[in-house]
């Protein structure tokens, strides 16, 4: 293995290992009854649907490529089928896939 | 030690119809396949996968080595985007921990904090009886860990059969996935508020600041839907 890359994955791995260490500490003194729990709940949920609004409106890696209108067409539909399949996680996200390959090979 | 029933029902949890593995897998195929193409060997790709197992933390270790970062560089980058990690575990960890569990399964067992074994946690944990809940979480976080890592593996060899599109492809399915999971997710005022803002407040302060703005974004919205949930209640 080349040193550089072995050094890279040790570092992005303590990095991301700091986060959930110091989540659990900071899990110990707090009851999930308790208002500072409910806020943490919050808290993660908003961090979710920002980080993955981010993705799609602001992309890296592959979906950078790929038109804006098409990934947002892509995203509106996926969430009308899952709706409308009574909310479904196979059919939106199987279509999403399909749909973006296609739109973005046909347009 | 992890009492088997329970793990297994964990780990089962991924068979089930609205499992994550699908969405998962695909994504780590993407991995994968973008790791091969950076010039990673297939032990480098799979190690990676193994002791970091955060996505948006392996796209970003992709892009710096891409652009020669340093390693400090790397570390400050990673640490920001995957920050999300602290809030996710303090809002699970409280409600498996038990005093008749050792810390040690806790210690451990944090490492499989994503969002994929953290929502399936979140929506299962209520028919597990407490002690037994940390155990159930391994068996979730073994499953999707290994997922992760088997689809990496594939990724890495199918990269010469996956065209530009086809990864288009991959690469949506799993913000869709998870979009569809957070919308499941709104039963309550201030998760549904959360969502709903952290989706509008996370790319607004990307114009601001690209480095912040899922930590910032996140903290804002969050701290209001709280706020607002509490008025609610009372």
């Amino acid at each position: 293995m080349s040193i550089n890359i072995l050094l890279s994955i040790i570092v992005t791995s303590l990095a991301t290992y700091i986060s959930r260490f110091l989540g659990v500490l900071s899990s110990v003194r707090i009851k999930e009854t308790s208002k500072i729990f409910h806020w943490f709940n919050c808290l993660a949920y908003a961090t979710l649907a920002a980080l993955i609004a981010r993705t799609v409106i602001f992309p890296v890696g592959a979906l950078s490529d790929a038109s804006y209108l098409s990934r947002i067409l892509v995203v509106m539909l996926s969430l009308g089928i899952f709706f409308v399949t009574k909310k479904n996680f196979v059919y939106p996200t199987v279509f999403s896939a399909v749909a973006m390959s296609l739109i973005n090979n046909y347009f | 030690m992890i009492k088997k029933e329970l793990f297994f029902r964990g780990f089962k949890s991924i068979l089930k119809p609205d499992s994550p593995a699908i969405a998962l897998g695909c994504c780590f195929i993407a991995i994968g396949a973008l790791l091969k193409n950076i010039g990673f060997n297939i032990q480098e790709s799979i190690f990676s996968t193994m002791l970091i197992y955060a996505l948006p933390g392996s796209l970003v270790m992709a892009e710096s080595i891409l652009v020669g970062a340093s390693l400090l560089s790397i570390f400050i980058a990673v640490w920001f985007v995957n920050a999300r990690l602290y809030p996710m575990a303090v809002s699970l960890f409280p409600l498996m921990m038990d005093e008749s569990q050792p810390k040690w399964k806790f210690y451990l067992s944090c490492h499989f904090i994503a969002v994929s074994a953290w929502l399936i946690m979140k929506s299962n944990y209520e028919t597990i009886e407490k002690k037994d809940r940390v155990d159930f979480w391994i068996g979730i976080g073994s499953a999707t860990w290994s997922v992760a890592v088997i689809a990496t593996i594939l990724g890495f060899y199918l990269s010469d059969y996956l065209n530009k599109d086809m990864l288009m492809g991959l690469a949506i399915l799993n913000p869709i996935y998870f979009t569809c999971m957070l919308v499941g997710a709104m039963k309550t005022i201030q998760v549904s508020l959360s969502v709903i803002l952290g989706g509008i407040l996370g790319p607004l302060f990307y114009f601001f600041s690209p480095e912040w703005s899922i930590l910032l974004g996140g903290l804002i919205a969050g701290s209001i839907s709280y706020l607002i949930g509490e008025k609610n209640v009372n």
